[in-house]
């Protein structure tokens, strides 16, 4: 394996890495304030990819896919929350986990009757095709690169909004102790539904961004959400700071396990067989990872609540 | 006594129920068929219902347990193994021991995060059976035909898989009745209402919760083989993560305080899909509110329908 071909994969594996990032902080920030475990969190992402690929389409232009998607995506979080997720605060993660998983099943199978099952194809946005060359023989697509920006450019302004402002300085100490932070006044609900709208959105922009790469198709949210919640467990749920380098970890050991095990094996076994059991290791990876890392650190990398 | 005999009447009527199934015209294939599928996965469900009523273990992974069980017998079917001496051993085996590694670190955490980590090594599962290409990949593995019995091929009978499945059924479910009404039982029960208490009194939950979760995965693998079985077929989408939603609803849709509560979960379970993959393609568009509904309304699940009914015409 060359060198080229390393750095290719670990860009891309950074660049799944913030996509993944995208989706697990309105996770995580969600669980953090309002102890509440989202399964349908998924779905937005898969949502925002068809709704950027419906407006592109339907307006002739990724840009305004991507504008048009983004408050239509929030919409949907936002009546969802009215609709199912507001009755479920006060029940137990037994129960939240069930009927979120009911709206999963719902609005894959709704998604699939309005869209069909056939994959939907996103062309790439003018502006943003072609390659770009990073060294003396290596070209990477400027797209890829772009997501890469996109996404490290929102953490940094997810980052000043948790850490810097009012509403961040909320949302922490929601995550920390809600309770304490309601008997001090602050409308715990309404500052739930922000920050429900907000991940919403959030993960509605990851899946806009990643439709031209990826698929857009029924189910594509279930393996990103399995991910994300592997991403929030790694990184100590309610932290913001944990979610993002756990979700650049994952996004790492993802990509470079999937390109470099079958080779790995091949210095054991022989070809066919070598790439049979890199592909099954391969897939293990991360969930081996996430098992090291809860051996020795229960509570995650960057635990927020104490006690 | 009196309550005793009212407890365990509505199960004894459901099991007899089935029991008689197949002489009250219930005969024919496509039933038989459908009532052996409820049947196993009501023994999966049972065996949830265990670690979830008995030790609060919710598990979003059950699938993975019940998945094990079933590539046991794709495996050894492979290399020509299809004798049931052997085969049911090495699939609750297999099955068991994978609970036992992801539980020893799954049951280190708790509550949500317990959740998570299950439903991780669900997918891990689910991911790895899709990477077995020499055994189907994706695609899923033909079985060449059922398990024997000591030489017999009497599982080929549908009568006989049908009394197979429900002997089974009722025997995981007697296991797991004395298994919670044991110390053991007892120790698992009372450290899912405090485990501060429990561990005051001297007693460490880890290895109790461990042994139930491990044993919750035997059934599940059991359940697995006669799954395999029942199909003749399997492939990923067996251990597919839904496939342990559905495990959790059929759960809580029969009540979770209850180990029948499992089995009338279930056979509702496979009726209603059933019913209403009849009515439309599109059943799961209302499939999901329905779990929905289930969820915010039945606190008490179909178990503990009489009483919440029979409680409101009291009040009434």
């Amino acid at each position: 394996m060359s060198t080229q071909l390393l750095l290719v994969q670990a860009l891309n594996g950074l660049q799944f890495g913030v996509l993944l990032f995208l989706v697990a902080a309105g996770l995580t920030l969600v669980f953090g304030v309002m102890d509440f475990i989202n399964l349908a969190h998924g779905v937005q992402y898969m949502l925002g990819a068809y709704l950027g690929a419906s407006f592109a389409a339907w307006t002739g232009g990724f840009w305004a896919g991507l504008v048009l998607a983004l408050p239509v995506a929030l919409a949907c979080g936002l009546v969802l929350e009215v609709l199912v997720f507001r009755h479920l605060y006060d029940r137990d993660h037994l129960s939240q986990v069930l009927a979120t998983f009911g709206v999963i099943l719902f609005l894959n199978q709704a998604l699939r009757a309005i869209w069909g099952t056939a994959p939907l194809q996103v062309p790439m946005p003018e502006l943003l095709t072609g390659g770009i060359t990073l060294m003396p023989g290596l070209q990477y697509p400027v797209y890829r690169l772009a997501i890469l920006g996109a996404g490290l450019a929102t953490a940094g302004l997810l980052w000043l909004l948790v850490e810097r402002t009012r509403v961040g300085a909320l949302v922490r100490a929601g995550a920390t102790n809600a309770p304490m932070v309601a008997a001090l006044g602050v409308d715990i609900r309404r500052l739930f539904m922000l920050v429900f709208g907000f991940g919403a959105m959030l993960a509605g922009f990851a899946g806009v961004m990643a439709a031209p790469i990826l698929s857009v198709e029924p189910g594509m949210g279930d393996t990103v959400l399995i991910l994300a919640f592997v991403v929030i467990v790694i990184g100590g749920i309610g932290s913001v700071r944990g979610a993002f380098l756990a979700a650049l970890l994952v996004g790492l050991i993802e990509t470079l396990g999937r390109s470099l095990m079958p080779d790995l094996m091949r210095l054991f076994l022989a070809p066919s067989p070598a790439r049979q059991a890199g592909a099954a290791i391969a897939s293990m990876l991360v969930y081996i990872a996430m098992a090291a890392i809860l051996a020795v650190r229960p509570q995650g990398l960057f635990p927020v609540r104490t006690g | 006594m009196r309550t005793r005999i009212r407890e365990s009447a509505l199960p004894l009527l459901v099991l007899a129920l089935l029991a008689a199934a197949p002489f009250l015209g219930f005969g024919e294939g496509w039933a038989m068929t459908l009532l052996a599928r409820a049947m196993i996965l009501a023994m999966a469900a049972v065996s949830l219902s265990f670690i979830l009523g008995g030790a609060g273990l919710i598990s979003l992974g059950h699938a993975a347990m019940l998945g094990f069980g079933a590539y046991a017998v794709v495996i050894l079917d492979d290399a020509g193994i299809t004798e049931a001496a052997v085969v049911v051993p090495v699939a609750v085996a297999a099955a068991a021991s994978f609970a036992l590694l992801t539980g020893a670190v799954a049951i280190r955490t708790s509550g949500v995060h317990f959740i998570m980590i299950t439903l991780a090594f669900g997918q891990m599962a689910f991911f790895t059976a899709a990477s077995l290409a020499g055994y189907g990949g994706d695609d899923g593995y033909t079985l060449y035909s059922r398990t024997s019995l000591g030489g017999t091929r009497w599982l080929e009978d549908r009568l006989v898989f049908h009394y197979a499945c429900l002997g089974l059924l009722v025997l995981s479910l007697l296991l797991c009745r004395m298994l919670l009404a044991s110390r053991f039982g007892r120790v698992l029960r009372a450290a899912k209402e405090s485990s501060l208490r429990v561990r005051a009194v001297g007693f460490d939950p880890y290895p109790y919760r461990l042994v139930a979760y491990g044993i919750a995965g035997g059934i599940a693998g059991l359940a697995g083989v006669m799954l395999a079985n029942a199909t003749e077929f399997v492939a990923p989408s067996y251990i597919a993560w839904q496939r342990s939603g559905d495990l959790l609803f059929m759960v809580i849709l029969g009540g979770v305080g209850s180990l029948h509560g499992a089995v009338l979960g279930a056979l509702a379970f496979v009726l209603v899909e059933e019913w209403l993959g009849h009515i439309t393609e599109h059943w799961r568009l209302i499939f999901g509110p329905l779990l929905i509904l289930a969820v915010l309304f039945l606190r008490g699940g179909l178990a503990g329908l009489p009483a919440q009914l029979l409680g409101a015409r009291n009040r009434g």
